[in-house]
């Protein structure tokens, strides 16, 4: 009888663990400016609906005097009213400090957080950036979930963003 | 100073608006927030109080800030640090503690008009209670109420409806679509009340900031559905101003009631 239930039990943990990585690469690109600041980033996974599913990354002041850092998040607009106006600064494992120009490689592994256990489906991976005294840009790569062997999807910022990348595995 | 100077223009919109139908003779009234969206534990905004023609230009007068009413996102008042007045603005602050939406407006109510007596024509002001202190002996009493409502909305963080619960006096919006969670490109729906029943018929002006820039203010004319409600479209991001006025002739010895909405919605990029 005992061993039954355990059986029972790996089945049932067995069958929805579909495990996935998912690499984000991100390009800060070096701007020739009067006044640079590093930008806010925020890189999040919504659903087909615009819903946001997932915050996985936001890039901002964290360590400004009386939390100040925070007066300039809703200049990342989508990401603002998608989901960021909900959170209450700094979100544990998904908030840190602004990065400068270069290339990041970011990874999120299925049924960890800051990722979670995302139910099989189409989604969309969001980028959004916004510079004080810059601009903003925002982009997006498609993508199925879970992966079926390695996929990768890819966008070009033109203006906040320099390329971006997606590489999904099983 | 200044709440005479209102009063003034007050009485003169009145004294028009007895011999003009159209609204269009007004100056605009405005609040303008530095913006309608904030973030964090807590933030300021900063308000602008102006009457003028050119949207946003502050070039005419300034909004006496005596009836000043801000409604937190808890439905309580929230006091404000006014900073003055200028010749054609004021200024104050609004602190922002509590995360939500908040309205913030100025109202006024008052009866105004005229009457003869022994062949002078004599101005009259007052409540109604005092309309029948009007000496008995007057003639060609013309009494006109007048309820404005001038307003706009900030949130901080996720925003609530709590604050934008009708009050039932006068022409009201009570936004359908959140009024700080507007984008350019997105149908926005707002409905007007009068008394708190819903508006219908009501002719809205609706028009973009920016006019001095401009050969045409761009002004979209719009009438409120049997709903009492409008839908805006806007396909430039940036700050817009409304208006819409409800008039009810005076009739078995009740004075006439004109009622005016002015309000600011920021509308932001998609």
């Amino acid at each position: 009888m005992r061993k039954t239930i355990a059986f029972v039990a790996t089945g049932l943990i067995a069958t929805p663990a579909v495990a996935g990585e998912m690499t984000v690469n991100v390009e800060i690109p070096r701007l020739r400016v009067a006044e640079y600041h590093k930008p806010y980033v925020a890189v999040w996974v919504e659903n087909e609906a615009g819903q946001a599913v997932a915050n996985l990354k936001v890039w901002y002041d964290v360590d400004m005097r009386n939390a100040e850092g925070t007066k300039w998040l809703p200049d990342m607009r989508t990401w603002w009213r998608r989901t960021g106006r909900t959170l209450k600064m700094p979100v544990n494992g998904v908030s840190g400090p602004t990065q400068g120009p270069g290339r990041y490689a970011l990874k999120f592994r299925d049924g960890v957080q800051p990722l979670g256990r995302l139910a099989p489906g189409a989604y969309k991976l969001r980028i959004e950036a916004a510079r004080e005294v810059g601009g903003r840009e925002a982009l997006a790569i498609p993508f199925q979930w879970p992966p079926r062997g390695t996929q990768t999807g890819s966008a070009q910022g033109q203006s906040e963003l320099g390329a971006v990348s997606l590489i999904l595995k099983p | 100073m200044f709440a005479r100077a209102s009063l003034i223009a007050a009485g003169l919109a009145i004294g028009l608006g007895a011999f003009m139908s159209t609204p269009a003779e007004a100056h605009r009234r405005w609040l303008l927030p530095s913006m309608t969206v904030f973030a964090g534990d807590e933030a300021t905004a900063s308000v602008d109080a102006a009457v003028s023609n050119q949207l946003f230009v502050f070039e005419h007068h300034a909004l006496a800030l005596d009836n000043l009413t801000i409604t937190g996102p808890d439905g309580q008042p929230v006091q404000p640090t006014i900073i003055g007045s200028g010749k054609y603005r004021s200024t104050f602050d609004v602190p922002l503690k509590k995360q939500g939406t908040y309205r913030i407006a100025l109202t006024s109510e008052g009866l105004m008009g005229f009457y003869e007596l022994n062949g002078q024509r004599q101005r009259w002001r007052g409540t109604r209670g005092e309309i029948s202190k009007i000496p008995a002996g007057a003639t060609n009493v013309q009494i006109n109420e007048s309820i404005s409502r001038t307003e706009t909305f900030v949130s901080l963080g996720t925003p609530n409806d709590t604050a934008l619960k009708p009050t039932g006096r006068g022409v009201e919006m009570i936004p359908v679509t959140h009024p700080t969670d507007l984008v350019a490109g997105e149908q926005a729906v707002m409905r007007f009340l009068f008394d708190g029943q819903p508006a219908a018929g009501l002719e809205i002006e609706f028009v973009e900031g920016g006019t001095r820039y401009r050969d045409n203010d761009g002004a979209q004319k719009l009438t409120t559905d049997a709903k009492g409600e409008v839908t805006l479209n806007v396909e430039d991001a940036g700050m817009y101003y409304l208006e819409t006025t409800k008039s009810v002739d005076g009739q078995n010895g009740q004075p006439g009631r004109r009622a005016s909405y002015t309000g600011v919605l920021e509308f932001l990029p998609s």
